[in-house]
């Protein structure tokens, strides 16, 4: 209900949402929890376990209660906490975990079978019979299990990531974190301060309390205005920290647009802030006691309920009580009754505790505790032990409970500290240093009292100033109270059978926590997984020290001797979407684009993705009814007249100094050294450890200059090992490595005519052996400068042609339109494919990361004088042995004519199991020159096998090919074409 | 975490490439023998507390540099450029 | 104590209040005939296989801190043998054997749930990667299917075929493959090695090897020194520590590997799905959580956190492969220690000091290798001689070159 003339949002505004279907009226500046309470929406969802009624128990991140779906962009979102969710017109939420109704759901029977759900229940039982786990049990447990459910269409909500630095972050802005901000930003420094809420103040917001002389939250909202003012202080509203990483590195999620119907604005944000220093003042959290039915709807925490009463004017009954064991509760009864709302009792458990100095007109039991909570799907009653003993029933259909406060130090913790156990206020506290150039002050430092967060918070934000080198004056410190605690611990009562609940989201319970310590689970990390305890939504924000206290009862220990469970990021639940939000689609990796990327989709070409490059893969013909259709046409028009191919993804690296020789005669496997100017050389490079790392073509461009062009999947390892080498291992070395992969564009022309399509773009025509087969020359093609390679990948006679990357387009559109006029045209990465199998050359396919010299045929490189990478290792008596599988060509002479890549060899007659097994084939594909399905295939000791026949397996697919084994290149093996 | 790359500042791990242990750069001679190539190659003091690694500030400088840091405490001590670091 | 329904119902009874501690906290003896460091699933399971199998009388297991709450406890817990290379495919598949009998073999249930592992490819070279490796399972008797697009499709619909960046041309999928649940797999072989005698001593911090004329005689502990025959150490994650304290070194570096998970949620995910373009992968646990997570960090680390950096990447690798993903919430992120080898695959094998043993190197494979590395690593200790199945994992491979290369990067310990 809503209490007149309470409340500090705008009591005029109203504005409609709607719950389970059902439309209810808040008001603006409500949260959803308010807007419920107000409302009397109470029992607003199920627990996880028993299915037992839930309600809202708290103000914030730490709501240990219901949590409900809320409509976003078409699909409701799960496990949203009403007290987070600012309220818009329009809000959508409903309940979860219940079927079919909430008033009525068939699993609150659990509720009923509890004692046979006791912690770890599942792992005793359901064994038998064999393979009923996965086939009955666990079905039925899945589906009972989780809390709400995840929509399977796509998530369509804005997100946004961003980077922030700054010199002071200051987590919270209540009054220990507003003081903070306000040294340090009147010091000059530059200041974030980061609060959930949409407002400044924290607890000040919440409570009947004078700063300064004022309102609280008034001295709040002129300190914010204050802040706002300064231009070296960035206040980030609906902002919580979420994680602390390394050397200041914070995450952060903005909720932009939360408190908003749906639009364009990112829904929230995950910030990545860099902060020189850092205070932590996010305040404290307040937590339960436990007693028998403390998990009915209606009980929430003391702070909890007076904060409702004194910002939104709701309370969540008319005849209240509190049951507490400290003095900060008693302002709850306090403003309740100045609010005109009937307190009905204030149940304090100390013996020695003074009713309220204000007095209050309720009856004020010192020395005495609720026994048990009474009431189904919401709170009816309480039954009271009083300080003689004796029991009572007291009617109230609302509690508050407060078992103290726990600082809310979790951030400090993230990066492995433990956190200090302080007696006197019955709580852990950051450990000094916990987190480098983080200081913790205020209610987050132990120091609860709105005077000492003041002096705290103003003291933390100067000395993280000084600590910049900034002149930084300690600000006037506002008079304000300085009452706090007297705390005298209580975690539990005990005495009534119905369950006392500790964790209220995932069920867990005083007596599952004792359990488990029978069971000789007493660690605390056992208790915790053992009984789920603190694993849901809240992450035990609300009583991981009752359970601890519970947990160190039962195994005769000391709390901090118990321990706590460790506490990791983030500290509020964060959406997958709002961190990986921009990974959706295409948003994931870049996509990378040759020169010629747009021509080649114009000329209709099908695009295939190899590592971040879209490459054509072939270009359909009118007529072409599939791939092989169109590849095979290219393969033909290549061997017949010629292709043009863009092969710019090469990595292209420009090695240069008096040195370049002697270091890729270094890097490579193949000597480089005696290399003519204006020749060319294929070679291979070995990794360190002996095995082929890459091969590539380098071209000797004058006496000090090198051109390196390696393969496209291994271009980027290439750059890092190229750059290691010669920084790291031959730093003395006069060499300079210029990756100018991109400014290239390159054109492969090849096939007999290769010679007549670049001689009609040339004023001077070339004749057949200029340049000659592997070397270069530079020369002007319609008008640009280019370098002009005579290479070849598919054996026949042919170009590279490369020019500056701005005319590669053009280059390639002009070569493929004059060779279409010659009956040849552009072909793709699959025709080359088959052009360089028939031949025998490699690729990523066969240099698999395991292939060594001797299995491809190179070992005599191993004989080469002088030093190089790979050299030592690669004379390993495991990289050369007789057992090795070899590189051998395979094709087909039996029925079946397929040979697929991935098959596995074996031995005519013997079986195709793992004992019998001798290679496989790494690629395959069908030759049209041959007509024959090749193969490039490993097998063991291969190269001596040549004619024999083997068979290649593939159970997947069920393909079984008897091959003969031949020599890896298939087609014109004296290569006669080359010169063509 | 951060770096303080010797040639263009601090900057987020993001932008860098790990390598592994600063040994990569003790190369043993050609003809040092199995048990010495095998040892650079793989066998590693792998420490708990201060190490040295090789970073390739790849979105940044391209430098190769030797990362002083702490594998517990993740604190970062130094960067220095390899070809001034030695093994 | 027989764990069943029906002891169940009469604990329930009883108030529950019957039931035992499931394993003993025994002070250490002054002396064992096998002392295995570390007390993780690795050392739990050869502890119970020692005894099991080989009949060893006087075990005790050394934690230095609370059973299982190593790698074992924060992993993601796939359970899968798609391993290719010979000498280490036969291993997962044996290990893979035991999981499907062992809650019945350790009156435990582990929660072994089969639910296929689904491992997704991007274009024809890596199909063409898949189908080796698959055909390699079945060659070792393991169940493997290449599925195509419209098959995934019908399996697994809520994957983004349409918009991913890497287009989804199809999956490996290894239909008996699934989860089991970490901590349940800690405590049943505790609980089964207590019964069959071993002792389990936690906050027992190993400080040193007590070694004469070449030979282990004791280790030094933080409770004082143990006489032991034998030693066995399986402390993954932090072997290079244990090796440096009996004076050699490993082919190990220490690495850092995130986990996330998310709020309990109805069952949406029902296979193990990873996504190899974007190292990438997730389950969906019994209790409702989304369990995923990526690659390794990529720096050497011993402090079971990691950074931004990945957790962003691994964040847009599960946005671009299923984008229902984006309203579900990450409730935590942890590290695991990853003791990641020069080649990738684990070392099972003697160490070079006599009579000390040596479990190391299993980079993420280790909980789905924990029966089968038990049953290994037992038989190793006891008879001297290896298992055929982990025969491979010899410590001078390195040296030999016989390398298990899965991943074909080399001797990088990060890029395994």
């Amino acid at each position: 209900m809503r209490i007149k003339g309470r409340g500090r949002i705008g009591a005029n505004v109203s504005v409609p949402f709607s719950f389970e279907g059902r439309r209810y009226c808040g008001r603006a500046g409500d949260t959803l929890a308010s807007a419920m309470i107000a409302n009397d929406l109470h029992f607003i969802g199920r627990s996880f376990k028993y299915h037992r009624p839930r309600g809202i128990t708290a103000l914030g991140g730490d709501e240990a209660g219901a949590l409900v779906a809320i409509r976003r962009f078409g699909a409701f979102i799960p496990n949203q906490r009403p007290a987070t969710q600012e309220l818009f017109e329009g809000l959508e939420a409903r309940a979860e975990n219940a079927w079919p109704a909430l008033g009525l759901d068939v699993l609150a029977l659990n509720d009923l079978l509890s004692p046979l759900m006791g912690p770890g229940f599942y792992y005793k039982s359901f064994k038998w019979p064999r393979g009923a786990w996965e086939r009955v049990w666990e079905p039925l447990i899945r589906r009972a299990a989780g809390l709400g459910r995840l929509p399977v269409c796509p998530d369509e909500a804005p997100y946004d990531q961003a980077f922030a630095h700054c010199d002071v972050l200051v987590i919270g802005g209540g009054p220990a974190g507003l003081m903070a901000a306000l040294a340090a930003g009147r010091a000059g420094g530059d200041v974030i301060l980061a609060d959930p809420d949409r407002r400044l103040g924290g607890r000040l917001l919440f409570e009947e309390e004078e700063v300064g002389g004022r309102a609280g939250h008034e001295w709040a909202r002129a300190i914010e205005a204050e802040l706002r003012e300064m231009e070296n202080v960035r206040v980030m509203a609906r902002t919580t920290i979420t994680g602390a990483y390394d050397q200041g590195t914070w995450s952060a999620v903005e909720k932009v647009a939360h408190h908003l119907p749906d639009g364009d604005a990112p829904l929230e944000c995950h910030w990545r802030i860099v902060a020189k220093r850092a205070v932590l003042a996010t305040g404290a959290i307040e937590r339960p006691v436990a007693f028998a039915g403390n998990d009915r709807p209606r009980i929430m925490q003391a702070g909890a309920l007076r904060g409702y009463l004194n910002r939104y004017g709701a309370v969540a009954g008319r005849r209240v009580a509190i049951f507490a064991n400290n003095d900060d509760a008693h302002r709850t009864a306090r403003d309740l009754a100045t609010a005109g709302v009937e307190v009905v009792a204030l149940i304090d458990a100390r013996a020695d505790a003074a009713p309220p100095p204000e007095g209050g007109d309720f009856r004020f039991l010192a020395g005495a505790v609720v026994e048990a909570a009474h009431g189904r799907k919401g709170l009816t009653g309480l039954t009271i032990r009083t300080a003689s003993g004796a029991r009572e029933r007291i009617e109230a259909d609302c509690l508050g409970v407060s078992g103290g406060w726990n600082p809310a130090l979790h951030l400090s913790c993230h990066l492995g500290a433990r956190a200090r156990w302080r007696a006197d206020i019955a709580a852990f506290v950051p450990a000094a240093g916990a987190v480098p150039g983080l200081e913790a002050a205020g209610a987050a430092n132990g120091s609860f009292s709105t005077a000492a967060c003041l002096a705290e918070g103003a003291a933390a934000g100067q000395s993280a100033a000084q600590a910049l080198g900034l002149k930084a004056e300690l600000p006037e410190i506002p008079a304000a109270g300085d009452r706090a605690g007297g705390l005298k611990p209580l975690w539990q009562v005990s005495g009534a059978r119905a369950k006392a609940f500790l964790d209220l989201q995932n069920d867990v319970t005083v007596s599952d926590i004792q359990q488990a310590a029978r069971e000789g689970m007493g660690e605390s990390e056992h208790m915790k997984r053992y009984t789920t305890f603190g694993m849901g939504p809240d992450q035990g924000k609300n009583s991981g020290v009752n359970a601890l206290a519970v947990l160190a009862e039962a195994t005769g220990r000391s709390i901090p001797e118990t321990g706590t469970t460790t506490f990791r990021p983030p500290f509020d639940p964060v959406s997958i979407g709002t961190i990986g939000g921009a990974g959706r689609g295409a948003g994931f990796a870049p996509e990378r684009h040759t020169p010629a990327h747009e021509y080649a989709l114009s000329r209709g070409a099908v695009m295939g993705d190899a590592g971040l490059w879209k490459r054509a893969l072939w270009f359909p013909r009118a007529g072409e009814g599939n791939w092989r259709q169109s590849c095979d046409r290219e393969v033909a028009m290549v061997r017949g007249s010629v292709g043009v191919f863009d092969a710019s993804p090469l990595g292209k690296f420009e090695v240069l100094g008096a040195d370049a020789a002697r270091f890729l005669d270094f890097l490579f496997a193949t000597p480089m050294r005696a290399l003519k100017v204006g020749r060319m050389r294929w070679g291979v490079m070995l990794r360190e450890d002996g095995h082929v790392m890459d091969d590539g073509v380098v071209a000797r461009m004058g006496r000090g200059h090198f051109l390196v062009m390696s393969t496209t999947a291994g271009a980027q390892d290439l750059w890092r090992h190229m750059q290691f080498v010669r920084q790291g291992l031959r730093p003395e070395w006069d060499v300079e490595i210029v990756d100018a992969g991109e400014q290239w564009a390159q054109i492969v022309v090849s096939g007999p005519r290769a010679r007549d399509l670049v001689n009609s773009l040339l004023r001077r025509p070339l004749a057949p052996d200029q340049p000659a087969h592997m070397a270069w020359k530079a020369l002007t093609i319609a008008g640009v400068a280019a370098r002009l390679f005579r290479t070849s990948f598919t054996g026949e006679a042919g170009y590279e042609i490369a020019v500056p990357a701005r005319y590669g387009a053009a280059l390639f559109a002009l070569l493929t339109e004059r060779a279409e006029a010659m009956g040849g045209g552009a072909f793709g990465l699959e025709a080359m494919n088959v052009l360089r199998l028939e031949k025998g050359h490699l690729t990523h396919a066969e240099l698999d990361g395991r292939v060594t010299l001797p299995d491809i045929g190179l070992s005599r490189l191993l004989a080469r004088k002088g030093d190089f990478i790979g050299k030592a290792a690669a004379r390993r008596p495991g990289l050369m042995g007789p057992d090795r599988a070899e590189l051998v060509g395979l094709r087909p002479v039996g029925a079946v004519k397929q040979i697929l890549p991935g098959a596995h060899l074996f031995r005519p007659g013997l079986l195709a199991v793992a004992e019998n097994d001798e290679g496989h084939v790494a690629s395959a594909a069908y030759s049209p020159m041959l007509k024959s399905v090749i193969a490039l295939a490993f097998l063991r000791g291969g190269r001596a096998r040549l004619g024999e026949h083997v068979r290649a397996s593939d159970h997947l697919r069920h393909v079984e090919t008897l091959c003969e084994v031949c020599d890896p290149v298939f087609f014109d093996p004296e290569g006669e074409r080359l010169h063509g | 975490m951060r770096i303080r790359c010797p040639l263009c500042g601090e900057r987020d791990s993001r932008e860098f490439h790990v390598m592994g242990a600063a040994e990569w750069l003790a190369r043993p001679a050609p003809d040092a023998g199995l048990e010495a190539w095998d040892a650079y190659l793989h066998l590693r003091d792998n420490p708990a507390g201060p190490t040295r690694e090789l970073w390739f500030h790849e979105a940044g400088c391209g430098a190769w540099l030797v990362v002083a840091r702490d594998t517990v405490s993740h604190a970062v001590f130094e960067a220095v450029p390899a070809w001034e670091a030695g093994a | 104590m027989r764990y069943s329904g029906w002891q169940i119902l009469r604990q329930a009874l009883g108030g529950n209040r019957g039931w035992k501690a499931q394993w003993r906290k025994p002070d250490p003896r002054p002396e064992y005939d096998v002392v295995i460091v570390g007390g993780g699933g690795h050392g739990l399971a050869t502890a119970y296989y020692l005894a099991k199998n080989h009949g060893v009388r006087r075990i005790a297991v050394l934690e230095k801190g609370a059973l299982g709450l190593g790698n074992l406890g924060r992993n993601t817990t796939v359970v899968r043998s798609t391993y290719m290379l010979p000498g280490n495919g036969e291993f997962y598949s044996f290990s893979l054997a035991l999981w499907k009998d062992l809650s019945q073999e350790l009156d435990y249930n582990v929660m072994f749930s089969p639910r296929g592992v689904i491992s997704l490819f991007h274009s024809d070279a890596q199909r063409d990667r898949f189908a080796r490796l698959g055909n390699a399972m079945v060659g070792r008797d393991d169940h493997a299917v290449l599925l195509g697009r419209a098959e995934l499709r019908r399996l697994v619909p809520y994957l983004d075929y349409d918009n991913t960046r890497f287009p989804i041309y199809g999956a490996l999928l290894q239909p008996d493959a699934g989860t089991a649940r970490h901590d349940a797999v800690a405590w049943g072989y505790a609980r089964a090695a207590d019964r069959l005698g071993v002792d389990l001593i936690e906050h027992c911090e190993v400080t040193g090897f007590g070694i004469a004329g070449g030979r282990v005689r004791a280790v030094e502990t933080t409770r004082g020194r143990i006489n032991a025959g034998k030693v066995g150490i399986a402390v993954a994650g932090h072997s290079g520590r244990l090796a440096g304290m009996a004076g050699f070194r490993l082919p190990i570096e220490s690495h850092v590997l995130q986990a996330f998970v998310t709020e309990g949620l109805k069952p949406v995910v029902d296979h193990v799905i990873s996504y190899g373009m974007g190292h990438f992968y997730i389950s969906q646990s019994d209790k409702g959580g989304l369990v995923f997570g990526g690659d390794l960090d990529g720096y050497a680390s011993y402090a079971q956190r990691g950074n931004l950096p990945r957790v962003e990447h691994v964040m847009e690798a599960g946005m671009t492969l299923m984008p229902m993903l984006g309203r579900a919430r990450v409730l935590r992120s942890w590290g695991g220690v990853m003791d990641m080898s020069a080649d990738g695959s684990p070392i099972i094998d003697r160490a070079p000091v006599e009579g000390i043993f040596l479990n190391a190197g299993w980079c993420y494979g280790g909980f789905k290798a924990v029966p089968g590395s038990g049953v290994a690593f037992a038989r190793l200790i006891a008879t001297g001689e290896p298992l055929k199945a982990a025969a491979a994992y010899r410590l001078d491979r390195f040296r030999t070159g016989h390398l298990i290369d899965e991943e074909g990067t080399g001797a990088l310990h990060n890029r395994h």
